[in-house]
């Protein structure tokens, strides 16, 4: 039961977020801002032992959930007849990029953030 | 056989078919996944996409009527972005103390994503809207949608490139830091994860998960960074542009 209320509560927050978006014109989508109204509501007891239940069970298999969008490159066979090999390439090299960029980025900033303690 | 042929229009027509696919041929993958120690080549997602991709294309059922079957979990997409507070919060003190080089991370790193792709994209001579499509494939998927359509990308597209990007950070991310010799120490795997994190988002946090507890919640962090900024960033540079 814990978990079906946890489902529940990211439910209505996501509605909420959605609602939220839209009313204010934000420019963030609505899942995101339900994560940040989450991350207030976890304060409360009875919002964070249902929503841990549910939240790990779905975070669990987060993969699964991108497999539907996946299917979806082979809508694009046209494309990928022409650019396929351009495009992979682009995608794999900004991939790398952006890990290497990021790891490094961290690694050297937590060392400075170390030496000034 | 007639029956048979029959009964498959029916069954292929229906949502049944497509949820069932997408769950069925997902736990099959992820048993080959766990049975291989849980190689990055094996990467579950993969081969459920391939898989279903090519049943879909040689029985020329069209990828509407798979998806109508298919957006039950697609649909949870959004209930999953909204449950990543929880490993945020789990590590609220740590990410207090920590907030000013992790934030700074993430924005060299998504801009080191974003932008390589715009720039690449332009110098192998892709067509504008794919290019477009391409900026935001480190933002997880439903997220790049919106963020795409807002510049002028295809909303589609962008989600397959971001799924791409995931598999592939996933499946090549160990070689990688492994080459940069980032350790397997405590910091080397927050490192490790915020960057898996951050550049291929969801299926980059899901195989930090399964690798390393640390890991695995930078790598959540690092997503819902990447989400806020893009979201935020990537409309707003290409509006100055």
């Amino acid at each position: 039961m814990n978990a079906l209320r946890g489902f529940a509560w990211l439910l209505v927050l996501q509605s909420a977020g959605e609602l939220l978006a839209h009313a204010l014109r934000l420019p963030f989508p609505g899942p995101v801002v339900g994560l940040v109204l989450l991350l207030g509501a976890l304060y409360f007891e009875a919002v964070r032992t249902p929503v841990a239940a549910c939240a790990d069970f779905l975070l669990a298999h987060l993969s699964l959930l991108f497999v539907p969008v996946g299917v979806g490159v082979m809508t694009h066979l046209g494309l990928i007849g022409e650019y396929g090999g351009r495009m992979l390439a682009v995608i794999v090299l900004s991939t790398w990029i952006g890990l290497a960029v990021t790891a490094l980025a961290l690694r050297a900033l937590m060392k400075q953030q170390a030496q000034q303690k | 056989m007639q029956n048979f042929v029959q009964l498959w229009v029916y069954l292929s027509s229906t949502p049944l078919f497509g949820l069932t696919a997408t769950i069925a041929v997902y736990v099959l993958a992820h048993a080959f996944y766990t049975a291989r120690q849980q190689a990055p080549w094996a990467n579950p997602v993969l081969w459920t996409v391939l898989v279903i991709a090519g049943v879909l294309l040689v029985t020329g059922i069209p990828y509407p009527t798979y998806f109508s079957g298919a957006q039950f979990i697609h649909f949870l997409l959004g209930p999953a972005v909204v449950a990543l507070a929880w490993p945020l919060w789990q590590r609220r003190v740590e990410l207090r103390a920590r907030w000013a080089p992790l934030l700074l991370a993430a924005l060299i790193g998504g801009a080191a994503a974003a932008g390589s792709a715009w720039v690449l994209g332009l110098a192998f001579g892709l067509p504008t809207d794919v290019v477009l499509s391409m900026t935001t494939k480190s933002v997880t998927a439903p997220v790049a949608m919106g963020v795409a359509e807002k510049i002028g990308g295809i909303p589609a597209l962008a989600a397959v490139f971001a799924v791409l990007t995931g598999i592939i950070g996933a499946l090549s991310g160990k070689y990688l830091f492994d080459l940069l010799r980032i350790s397997t120490t405590q910091p080397g795997w927050m490192a490790r994860g915020f960057a898996l994190g951050t550049t291929s988002h969801g299926l980059g946090a899901a195989r930090a998960l399964q690798v390393n507890a640390d890991a695995g919640a930078y790598a959540g962090l690092a997503m819902g960074l990447q989400v806020v900024l893009a979201s935020l960033l990537i409309p707003l540079v290409f509006r100055l542009l």
